[in-house]
């Protein structure tokens, strides 16, 4: 794997993790924003979300989302994009910057203060629900049969 | 046909004043938040994105809060809303086999990878009133015990690796989209699957009902019930790649049919397919039931002339916003019309009568 599509990687994961997160969670570990230059939106609009019939055959169109866009560019050149759930501006607007400082110097505190934090709520939520979905699973037993006695 | 009239203006303020009065009920009585909806009233809420073919739980429980409850009216907004929306793009297919799943249940095989999970169901409650909930109390806790997050295989799929269940075409076609073009006749499995999925879920339900009641007889078993997130990626042109833009709640369902086969088929199961926003399950059952009776023509089956077979007679009535804006127009003013429809029965009338004497 070359170093580009690791960066890849890694770019599509925090740029999911800040399109998923509430917005008041990224504004309080950002309450500043630094020098940025806004060059689209921020703007809210809708994205069609597609199914596939039978979970693998052809697409359908399923129905739409709210979703907001946004893109920066800071100071010193760094371009970020956005595309976050729901129609918060501000929350768009922050993700869009957080997408751009993780291109510069900034990018290891970045991860540390902001990205961090963020993924341990995600992953605590989520696996509070997989337990929780966990204590509902059946545990069949057998009751004695006829036949048996 | 209508004709401009010019007045009412100050008495639809009125009325307009009074329903924001109403909404509002009683003072002494605390406001519900939007918030509060959403969270309480999840089912609701639930239902008013699947119909209203939006995912935004807080438009849509905004939307409920308005429309004082009445979900149909509810969806009515949502469906206004959303045309004022740009679409950004279209997802790619979401993976429902990767789902981080609340229920999963299989009325098919008791043991299976994954096992059953009940989840927060209304199953198995006895359906009576609990008079705890009308007084303030405390909420228990729901236990929790060692889960795995591995993804958890579709029935069908298991079914499938015996070749015993009919495959579904791959493909990657742009699917039609019924918000942009008019459906027409006849239409193709993703364009029905569009229009169920947003149909009325009432009248789904009945239209199920009608075929395990005999009007196009599918024999249907659930083979799998899923309800849980699934994360929505999106191609992004100026970046040159997929990003998730977020994760939605769907349900699920998959149904395992009889079929004897055909002359190019040999015999093996066949499948109804729902997929719906939200916890919807009574709507995603209903769907892949409705589903499986369209495909008759595909499958080779007889057509038996039941309602739930004639896709004209499902997909044209399914949609309660359309059906709702052509049964309440004929409250609106039609004063010229019935004014032409009074004169003709009088005249018939003076024609009868003047006939009747002339016999005499």
């Amino acid at each position: 794997m070359n170093a580009l599509s690791i960066d890849t990687a890694a770019r599509k994961a925090w740029m999911g993790l800040l399109a998923r997160t509430q917005p008041a969670h990224l504004a309080a570990f950002m309450p500043d924003l630094p020098d940025h230059a806004v060059l689209r939106g921020p703007e809210v609009g809708a994205v069609m979300v597609r199914g596939r019939v039978g979970g693998t055959g052809q697409p359908f169109n399923l129905g739409e989302m709210t979703v907001t866009r946004c893109s920066v560019r800071l100071a010193d050149g760094a371009v970020g994009h956005a595309h976050v759930q729901g129609r918060d501006k501000a929350h768009a607007l922050r993700a869009a910057v957080v997408d751009a400082l993780m291109q510069t110097t900034e990018a290891e505190a970045v991860e540390n203060r902001i990205l961090a934090p963020l993924r341990t709520t995600e992953t605590q939520a989520r696996s509070l629900r997989a337990t929780k979905a966990a204590a509902t699973k059946v545990e069949f037993f057998t009751l004695v049969r006829g036949e048996d006695k | 046909m209508y004709v401009a009239v010019k007045g009412g203006e100050k008495a639809i303020d009125a009325a307009h004043a009074w329903l924001a009065e109403e909404r509002r009920g009683d003072t002494s009585v605390a406001e519900l938040s939007v918030a509060q909806i959403r969270e309480q009233l999840a089912l609701a809420v639930n239902r008013v994105m699947a119909e209203g073919s939006l995912y935004d739980p807080d438009l849509a429980a905004l939307a409920i809060k308005q429309a004082r409850g009445d979900l149909i009216e509810a969806i009515f907004l949502i469906r206004a809303y959303r045309t004022t929306l740009p679409r950004l793009g279209a997802s790619t297919p979401v993976e429902t086999a990767q789902m981080a799943m609340c229920r999963r249940i299989s009325a098919t095989f008791k043991d299976l990878p994954g096992g059953q999970i009940l989840g927060p169901t209304f199953d198995y409650t006895h359906r009576l009133l609990d008079f705890k909930l009308a007084a303030e109390g405390e909420v228990p806790t729901a236990p929790t015990a060692p889960a795995s997050l591995d993804a958890v295989p579709h029935v069908t799929a298991m079914l499938n690796r015996d070749g015993l269940i009919q495959t579904e075409a791959e493909g990657n076609d742009t699917p039609p989209d019924l918000t942009r073009e008019p459906m027409e006749l006849p239409t193709t499995r993703p364009l029905r699957l569009q229009a169920i999925t947003r149909g009325d879920e009432g009248f789904i339900l009945s239209m199920a009902y009608s075929t395990q009641r005999g009007y196009g007889r599918t024999h249907a078993f659930v083979g799998e019930l899923r309800i849980g997130t699934v994360a929505v990626e999106m191609d992004i042109p100026e970046l040159g790649f997929s990003v998730e833009i977020g994760e939605v709640e769907l349900t699920e369902c998959e149904t395992v049919n009889q079929f004897k086969g055909s002359k190019t088929e040999p015999p093996q199961f066949t499948r109804g397919y729902g997929l719906v926003f939200g916890q919807t399950e009574r709507k995603a059952i209903a769907m892949s039931l409705v589903d499986r009776a369209l495909r008759w023509k595909e499958l080779g089956e007889d057509n038996t002339g039941a309602p739930a077979q004639d896709e004209e007679f499902v997909l044209m009535h399914a949609d309660n916003i359309q059906a709702t804006g052509f049964l309440e127009h004929i409250k609106l003013p039609h004063y010229v019309d019935f004014q032409a429809e009074l004169e003709l029965v009088r005249k018939l009338r003076r024609e009868a009568l003047a006939h009747g004497e002339a016999a005499e």
